[in-house]
């Protein structure tokens, strides 16, 4: 296994994730993107932390921390996703136009 | 290294079967039409990377990405689409009528890194001896050297549940705080 073909597929699931961000109207779709662009990163750092074999398994330890941030994140997110919903009765962020002008 | 050298490795065939899948699934989770069908492909791309991580003998974060992913992210994905109510059958409204530059944008962003990592690593070889990262030594260098990052993240976490629970409550009206002083 060579460490390009991690890079490779990592860069294309990072691509998926900016699509989707870009094109998805609901907050929830716009937050699985996300999720997937972190994943990416994760793939990114065991391919690297396999390459380089550090005797700390540094790599291993930077994907478990951006693994629980994305779990923070997630949570946040879907709480401000609750919270809107609550006030504008929609998850599609068109709607929310408040602070446009 | 050409590519019938790389295909003879019988490991490569694992990895290109799963990240196939993962690519699949990912591609799927951009442009599925349906809510749920999305949050249920995000699944499929999370475990064939946990699948990769396998591949990588890194055990433990494999299956912490299984745990706290599979079992809890996409819970609460799903929680959030069920009580936002969002339309969960075919719906066209769920993305936005422009594609074309986002899909420009997004090829330009994976050409650019793919050719970037080919550049920098070429066929540079990953060193997987087979056996997996012991936990142990993943532990020790959680708490040895990286114990303040460790600290700090477990802080976020306390934070993100604390400020979760805040932002999500809701704020009783005037009348149902007289009610609940009155009694």
């Amino acid at each position: 296994m060579i460490v390009t073909q991690f890079l490779v597929l990592g860069a294309a699931l990072f691509s998926f994730g900016v699509y989707g961000l870009l094109v998805r109207k609901n907050i929830v779709l716009i937050l699985l993107s996300l999720e997937l662009m972190l994943n990416a990163v994760n793939i990114n750092l065991i391919a690297f932390e396999s390459m380089l074999n550090t005797p700390e398994a540094i790599g291993q330890v930077f994907a478990i921390f951006v693994i629980t941030v994305a779990a923070a994140e997630v949570g946040i997110g879907l709480a401000i996703v609750l919270l809107i919903f609550r006030n504008r009765r929609s998850a599609n962020v068109d709607d929310l136009n408040l602070m446009r002008w | 290294m050409t590519f019938t050298d790389w295909i003879a490795e019988p490991v490569n065939w694992a990895f290109l079967a799963i990240g196939l899948a993962v690519l699949f699934s990912g591609f799927r989770v951009v442009t599925a039409k349906n809510l749920v069908h999305s949050a249920l492909y995000l699944v499929g791309a999370l475990a064939g990377s946990a699948g990769l991580f396998l591949l990588l003998s890194a055990e433990f974060v494999a299956w912490v990405l299984v745990f706290v992913y599979i079992g809890a992210v996409v819970v609460l994905f799903l929680f959030g689409i069920m009580i936002t109510r969002a339309p969960t059958g075919l719906d066209e409204s769920l993305d936005s009528r422009h594609k074309f530059w986002p899909a420009l944008l997004s090829i330009g962003v994976f050409v650019s890194m793919a050719w970037a990592s080919v550049d920098a690593f070429g066929s540079r070889e990953v060193l997987v001896t087979g056996d997996a990262t012991a936990t142990e030594l993943l532990g020790e260098s959680l708490l040895g050297r990286f114990v303040i990052p460790f600290e700090v993240v477990s802080f976020v976490l306390l934070a993100a549940l604390i400020g979760g629970i805040t932002i999500a409550r809701r704020d009783l009206t005037p009348v149902e705080e007289e009610e609940r002083a009155s009694v």
